[in-house]
């Protein structure tokens, strides 16, 4: 079984647009949206919830005011600064490391397994789609993305489906870093501007370290020259193939309004001929 | 004062806005401190271009076991939250990388066979540009755990100027240790699917944590209404709406906006001060 994973660097590349549009184009799929922090899939995919649970990532802290003797111990020893000096635990500040619970002379604080988000897997018209939401505030989206990816295999496996296409978070910190972890390749999606090309630079290195076939695809291609030459010759110097240019095109906006990847909402549009030559390109290299 | 600004959804415009916003007030002639706490894509000063003035190097604490005292009981195996101390045939292995710096293993050991050595996640940078002071966090590519990189770029805050914080996209951990403790949160969205999606997680997440916010709505011509509806419904303020334009986005895809959006664009940067109760630019202008 193939994982292809997208990912971008940069925020609002079109990482999910392009999603979408494969998703429209690949046969014999399974579909995992790992951008749990800000998750956008489905509301493309319009998915029917078969199966959903919660996910605890971590645990919490929780001081009984009753048994605690206020010796301070429990503030010398955390690191996250997540106790007051009232003894108030913060929930977005406690780690989970439980050392203040270990050290506490008074046996006054005790962990408590923190639900964190909820998973779900479900049918859409492109296939089965596992995805996932971080509860408000909440840390362990690593964690998270490493659930859902574990489900898509799951269920890749179950139903005899040969690829699992994910959407990756932007950035190079945690949750990419678990969403790329025994990617078969990896498409960085990139946009022609001095960020863009900055951020795949960054984004290239880190799949570069751990050694994942990295291929590029230049999104709006158009709105600077200059900037896409230049990503193209980082790519050509890095041996990273660029296997994508697709145009500037509004149609890309309304195909989101309409709930549809631009496969559906306009094949003949340039952009979506482009991805659709892009897919032929990675299926190739999939196989 | 601290304004930071944050999305949900990446590539809505924080960048763009954070520095126009610190731009015009530093056109102004009044000092201003911006701080690029997305450490994994920092973008601000491909746009800002300010000298660098200071290279500071960010460590975390990751334990180092001496194995000459240690009596293999485990007892750093049990504390260890996350697996990074694990025991093989009775020697425990350090996993740096899922290492949280808690210090539990090294506070439990009986033999004091635990210590801390520092493990390099990225540099700080700070630099200048007319009367902007500049500090930005960059990330080590490979390194996870972005918060303790977030702490030391905001370290740099002085409560007596006014301070921009530009946050990463999302909604969890990264995002809270960035807007954690500022006096006002402007949301950029854009009026997609996508963004409204995000921005209800954003908001969510701003309500959580208690800080008060505002809209701003970037693109704001390129989809539809529901932004618009729901920031109705839900009683929040829109500080201003920018249209979309391919001049706007033709000049960020080159890094020289700043000029050109102060020109078109005051009106917004000027409710967002007002809004955070910046009401008189100038009175910041001495210290």
């Amino acid at each position: 079984m193939k994982q292809l994973v997208v990912i971008s660097g940069k925020g609002g590349t079109g990482k999910t647009s392009i999603v979408a549009a494969l998703a429209a184009l690949a046969e014999n799929k399974v579909l995992a949206d790992c951008d749990v922090d800000a998750a956008d899939l489905h509301l493309i995919l319009n998915p029917e919830i078969q199966h959903s649970e919660d996910f605890s990532g971590g645990s919490i802290a929780e001081l009984d005011k009753e048994k605690c003797i206020e010796c301070g111990k429990c503030l010398e020893l955390c690191r996250f600064s997540a106790i007051d000096e009232n003894y108030n635990i913060s929930r977005t500040g406690c780690e989970g490391c439980g050392v203040c619970a270990h050290f506490c002379p008074a046996d006054a604080i005790s962990m408590h397994e923190k639900i964190s988000g909820k998973w779900f897997v479900s049918d859409t018209r492109f296939g089965p789609l596992v995805h996932a939401k971080l509860g408000i505030a909440e840390d362990n989206s690593g964690k998270l993305v490493s659930r859902v990816k574990d489900e898509a295999k799951k269920t890749a496996e179950a139903g005899n489906h040969s690829l699992i296409i994910i959407d990756g978070s932007p950035g190079i910190g945690c949750p990419v870093i678990a969403s790329i972890a025994g990617a078969s390749a990896v498409l960085i999606v990139t946009e022609p501007t001095v960020s863009g090309l900055h951020d795949m630079e960054r984004v290239a290195e880190l799949t570069g370290h751990f050694k994942i076939r990295t291929f590029v695809c230049i999104n709006k291609f158009d709105l600077n020259a200059d900037i896409t030459k230049r990503t193209e010759q980082f790519c050509a110097d890095s041996g990273t193939p660029v296997i994508g240019k697709i145009p500037y095109m509004a149609e890309i906006t309304k195909a989101q309004i309409a709930a549809q990847s631009i496969i559906e909402f306009a094949p003949d549009n340039p952009a979506a001929r482009e991805i659709q030559e892009m897919w032929k390109i990675l299926r190739k290299e999939l196989e | 004062m601290i304004i930071a600004i944050a999305s949900g959804k990446g590539g809505t415009g924080k960048t763009t806005l954070s520095v126009a916003l610190s731009s015009y007030i530093s056109s102004r002639g009044v000092p201003v401190n911006i701080f690029d706490c997305d450490v994994d894509e920092p973008n601000v000063n491909l746009f800002l271009q300010a000298d660098i003035a200071v290279r500071e190097t960010v460590y975390v604490p990751v334990p180092r076991i001496h194995k000459e005292l240690c009596n293999g009981c485990g007892q750093c195996e049990d504390i260890c939250m996350f697996n990074a101390v694990v025991l093989i045939k009775g020697d425990p292995l350090v996993f740096p990388d899922l290492c949280h710096s808690c210090g539990g293993c090294m506070h439990v050991c009986p033999e004091k066979a635990v210590t801390e050595v520092d493990k390099e996640i990225g540099t700080t940078e700070e630099g200048y540009v007319g009367t902007i002071q500049y500090v930005g966090g960059i990330l080590r590519v490979r390194e996870a755990i972005t918060p303790p990189l977030i702490k030391a770029v905001k370290k740099h805050i002085e409560q007596d100027r006014i301070n921009i914080i530009d946050a990463p996209p999302g909604t969890s951990c990264p995002v809270i240790e960035s807007v954690e403790g500022c006096n006002y949160l402007v949301l950029v969205t854009e009026p997609t699917p996508f963004g409204l999606n995000d921005l209800i997680l954003a908001v969510n997440m701003a309500r959580e944590i208690g800080i008060p916010f505002g809209i701003v709505i970037n693109r704001a011509d390129i989809g539809d209404d529901r932004v618009i509806r729901y920031c109705e419904e839900e009683n929040i303020q829109i500080i201003g709406k920018i249209p979309d334009s391919r001049e706007v986005a033709e000049r960020y895809s080159r890094g020289e906006f700043a000029g050109y959006f102060i020109e078109h664009f005051s009106d917004v940067l000027e409710n967002i001060l007002k809004a955070a109760g910046v009401s008189k630019i100038e009175a910041w202008r001495k210290q």
